[in-house]
């Protein structure tokens, strides 16, 4: 059997400053090694200042994972000497002396498994090592600190997962999770990271560290998996180790046998108290809590018929389900869901696209009730909404100017009609007999009218000749 | 004039017109450089003084508002930063390491108009008791040259001693105000954990060290207190008690308070003038009304264990970050691997700092963690326990500050145990968070005897006003050099 557990650093991209100074927790903006202050450079005399919203995202977060929070949270030193870390130790959470970082003991439900959340922890991000020069001769290690400080909540699950698959579940829903909390953008790079373990046959455990991506980890995955079982069955021990993903390669790579493991002679630090999380302060983020992404799939199947496949696309993703919240009524959230997921998604994909997009609630709400009460067709309504998005002129605007309203005018419409029925006269006949046969004929008539004509209208009027003839 | 003067004196005299801050701090610079070759307190002097005072004066004659300090001149321990000066710790490692910033302590002085005359001389990262191992070279007592000014802020007491400034700011993370203090015969005070910022201390043990005044008087202590106590956005540990007047009711008198007098740290290993001197200094309590009587505090037995194996790790980790990466020294990164590089340039700290970064990264580590630093942190909370059942029973705890007389330049310098175990009736302060002073007591031999009084928690009012009135039951020669 294959038992795979992972451990998830997860960026607060939505915080203004680092976990321990007034930098600036969006680093990605600034020039190299201008996001610095004495603090997160661990310059001599510098104290950790603790950013008490950071303690409340990561207190959402242990929430929506279903993790307990203890009453008292304290910080302890990761020691170890790497280039990126300035002060040589990593202040972060610890629970070998009882539970005391932001969350132990959480679950998520994934198709049929409950995955368990062993900790959630706060902790600091490193700086980066930026490698220049090729040849190893002349290889630079440069480190960049604006990262250096930046809020990172690190998720460490059972090792629950049988399968890459389940995996990959796992980090999609976690992906949309922290956005719909809205405490980080998993699209941003390195804001999501994930290493994974993996042993199979209860043999020996092996980490994998270094993965670039969330496709990279199944593919690791994967890749040790077949490693593991080629090795297995050659009756070759598996060593528990530490192995790295090369890219580039698309393997695994030992890294550090266990014994080489190191010692971080965890203690308490002591330049943080103990925080106390009070009830008041965690009944206050239940309450302001957003909405889960279950709970509003099931709010938009049950409240407004919305169909499952439509509503689990809706929820899932933040930027849709925001629009859709703020532009829908009783009345048209159907509608509006299915401009959403069927067409919109379509025009507006990339991150770039989502930033610059020029559509506004308003024009959802107008666009489906302009389609739902026949002024404008299903059709025009995707031309219409392709103009929005590049213009973001209003709808009425759009109409008028694209010429996209209903002719509704029976006059002409009775015109064209009687081409369709003088070109089309075997249909004609048919269609006295046949009733199927008049769909055919009000797809005509819409050919004709490029989609424009008032559908009810044209059948009514169909239907008359019809019956005159 | 008289550079022996109080900071009591010294403001009045400013006040009335008898005297101009540019004399003083003119007459302190030429003072300080004509002692320094005997003494060496300073590890670099502040070249603005002058024109500081100058500035002062200005504002004095403009009528304009001065702050509290008038000019006074303030010397600084060497591992407190202020701003555009060098902050070396009197290690290599720092050696050219000017501070970007000042600490919270150095910016409430100089917003009260104080003037920095330099930074001082300390044991190397302040661990040591006799600052013989700075890498700038030892202070010396100006009681007796011969002598070791004790440690680890023994520049900061020489300067106050040797009347080189008229307060300093050392700190204290097992005794290293209160025993140079004591060494040198000035006061000293250790704020109770939390009072006074630690922003800008640079870290050798930050679960216990505070930064704490060194000045002739209590009053003068009490003076400075005020000005660098409080909560300080800067440092998450400070405590918020609202703020206190300390040289309000200094003559409060200690008729009725009850004192305990240590019995642990008054007996065996007690050298005989110092126990005679406490003998002393007891009858003089009781004669001022206070009711002394013994008690014993067990695990005092095991605080130097205890404390030399928290500093330790604490000190692994402080100290980690001084790999030559980002400051340091000359030392050039070609060619080595990174791990290699790190050890090549930890290679230049001094044998004391090493000495404890070997110990801090053993005690902690995995396998012995339990049986050395899990277990000196029980001994911690069974301390302060105990403290907390004597302040039941007592006001104030009281003990010689230091078990034996100022020891000889080189004298123990090999023999690090026995420095260790002369940390033994400071350190229950450090390891308890409690406050505690060190005021001069007596001269014997030519060599200065100073006396502890300890307080519980944030009773830092109680703690002056006991030691005020220790104080003025004694009459002392002034310093000979």
């Amino acid at each position: 059997m294959t038992k795979i557990g992972l451990e998830i650093h997860c960026q607060l991209t939505k915080l203004e400053s680092k976990l321990f100074c007034s930098c600036k927790a969006d680093y990605r903006s600034f020039e190299t090694n201008r996001n610095i202050c004495p603090v997160c450079i661990g310059l001599p005399g510098s104290l950790p200042l603790l950013n008490k919203k950071a303690v409340e995202k990561a207190a959402m977060i242990a929430m929506a994972l279903g993790c307990k929070t203890p009453q008292k949270i304290a910080f302890f030193r990761k020691n170890y000497f790497y280039p990126d870390l300035p002060k040589n130790f990593q202040i972060t959470q610890y629970n070998a002396f009882g539970p005391t970082s932001i969350g132990h003991d959480g679950k998520v439900p994934i198709e049929d498994k409950e995955i368990r959340i062993r900790r959630i922890q706060l902790e600091e991000d490193p700086g980066r090592l930026v490698y220049e020069g090729t040849s190893e001769k002349t290889q630079l290690t440069l480190v960049d600190y604006n990262r250096a400080g930046t809020p990172l909540v690190e998720i460490v699950t059972e090792p629950d997962f049988e399968t890459p698959k389940q995996v990959r579940l796992f980090l999609n829903v976690l992906a949309d999770l922290v956005e719909n909390l809205g405490v980080s953008d998993p699209s941003l790079e390195g804001a999501l990271r994930v290493d994974g373990n993996i042993s199979i046959d209860k043999g020996n455990r092996v980490e994998i560290k270094n993965v670039g991506s969330f496709r990279d980890i199944e593919k690791a995955l994967h890749f040790e998996i077949t490693r593991q079982q080629s090795l297995a069955e050659r009756g070759i021990p598996i060593p528990a180790e530490t192995r790295h993903w090369d890219e580039a390669r698309k393997i695994t790579v030992s890294a550090r046998s266990k014994e080489e493991e190191q010692d971080y002679r965890y203690f308490l630090e002591a330049d943080i108290p103990w925080v106390l999380i009070e009830s008041s302060v965690i009944d206050r983020l239940k309450k302001n809590m957003p909405e889960s992404i279950s709970s509003k799939k099931e709010r938009y199947i049950k409240k407004y018929g919305i169909p499952l496949q439509v509503a689990e696309v809706l929820s899932s993703d933040k930027f849709y389900s925001d629009l859709f919240e703020k532009a829908y009524n009783e009345k048209n959230a159907k509608e509006i869901a299915n401009i959403i997921t069927t067409d919109l998604k379509g025009f507006v994909d990339t991150k770039e696209q989502r930033e610059q997009l020029k559509l506004t609630p308003k024009h959802l709400s107008d666009l489906a009730d302009s389609i739902m009460n026949n002024i404008i067709t299903r059709n025009s309504g995707k031309i219409a909404l392709q103009e929005i998005v590049k213009t973001g002129k209003p709808l009425s605007e759009i109409i008028s100017s694209l010429d996209l309203g209903h002719v509704d005018d029976e006059s002409s419409l009775s015109k064209v009609i009687d081409d369709v029925f003088s070109e089309e006269q075997k249909a004609v006949s048919e269609a006295k007999s046949n009733s199927d046969t008049i769909n055919y004929l009000v797809g005509k008539v819409m050919q004709k009218t490029k989609g424009k004509a008032n559908p009810a209208l044209t059948l009514d009027i169909i239907k008359k000749k019809l019956d005159s003839q | 004039m008289n550079l022996g003067i109080t900071a009591t004196q010294y403001l009045e005299q400013v006040k009335n017109g008898s005297l101009t801050v540019e004399e003083f701090i003119a007459k302190t610079m030429e003072r300080i450089k004509k002692v320094e070759g005997s003494i060496h307190a300073y590890i670099s002097l502040n070249d603005d003084a002058i024109s500081q005072a100058k500035q002062i004066d200005k504002k004095l004659k403009a009528k304009e508002k001065v702050g509290s300090c008038l000019g006074m001149p303030i010397s600084i321990k060497d591992n407190i930063c202020a701003k555009g000066m060098k902050t070396t710790c009197a290690s290599k490692m720092l050696e050219n390491f000017v501070a970007p910033y000042d600490a919270t302590v150095v910016s409430n002085l100089k917003s009260q108009d104080a003037i920095i005359t330099g930074k001082t001389n300390l044991d190397e990262f302040a661990m040591g008791i006799s600052t013989e191992f700075s890498y700038f070279g030892p202070s010396r007592n100006p009681w007796n040259a011969d002598y070791v000014p004790g440690g680890s802020s023994g520049g900061s007491a020489v300067s106050v001693s040797a009347l080189e400034c008229i307060a300093s700011l050392g700190s204290d993370t097992g005794g290293s105000v209160r025993n140079p203090a004591s060494f040198c015969s000035v006061v000293g005070l250790k704020p109770t954990y939390g009072l006074v910022s630690r922003y800008g201390l640079i870290s050798y043990a930050n679960s216990i060290e505070q930064v704490g005044p060194i000045a002739r008087t209590v009053e003068d202590t009490a003076f400075i207190l005020n000005i660098i106590s409080g909560i300080d956005t800067h440092d998450n540990t400070t405590i918020d008690k609202g703020k206190t007047d300390y040289t309000k009711d200094l003559d409060a008198g200690i008729d009725g308070k009850r004192i305990g007098i240590i019995s642990e740290m008054i007996g065996e290993g007690v050298d005989k003038q110092v126990a005679s001197a406490t003998s002393k200094a007891i009858s003089k309590l009781q004669s001022l009304g206070a009711k002394c009587s013994e008690i014993s505090l067990d695990s005092v037995k095991y605080s130097v264990a205890t404390y030399y194996t928290i500093a330790a790790t604490e000190a692994g980790s402080n100290l980690a970050r001084y790999d030559n990466i980002r400051y340091g020294f000359d030392f050039d990164v070609e060619g080595y691997e990174f791990n290699a590089y790190i050890s090549k340039a930890r290679k230049n700290f001094g044998p004391e700092v090493t000495r404890r970064m070997i110990l801090g990264a053993f005690v902690p580590s995995a396998g012995y963690v339990g049986k050395y630093f899990l277990k000196a942190l029980k001994v911690r909370s069974k301390i302060k326990s105990e403290i907390e059942q004597a302040f039941k029973k007592f006001d104030l705890l009281f003990a010689p500050t230091v078990p034996v007389l100022p020891f000889k330049i080189g004298e123990k310098i090999d023999d690090p145990l026995s420095l260790y175990l002369l940390d033994i009736n400071t350190i229950v302060a450090n390891l308890s968070g409690i406050p505690a002073i060190s005021i001069p007591y007596e001269i014997a031999q030519g060599l200065p005897i100073g006396m502890q009084l300890f307080a519980n928690s944030m009773q830092e009012k109680t703690l002056l006003q006991a030691a005020h009135a220790l104080e003025k039951t004694t009459n002392l020669p002034g310093v000979p050099i």
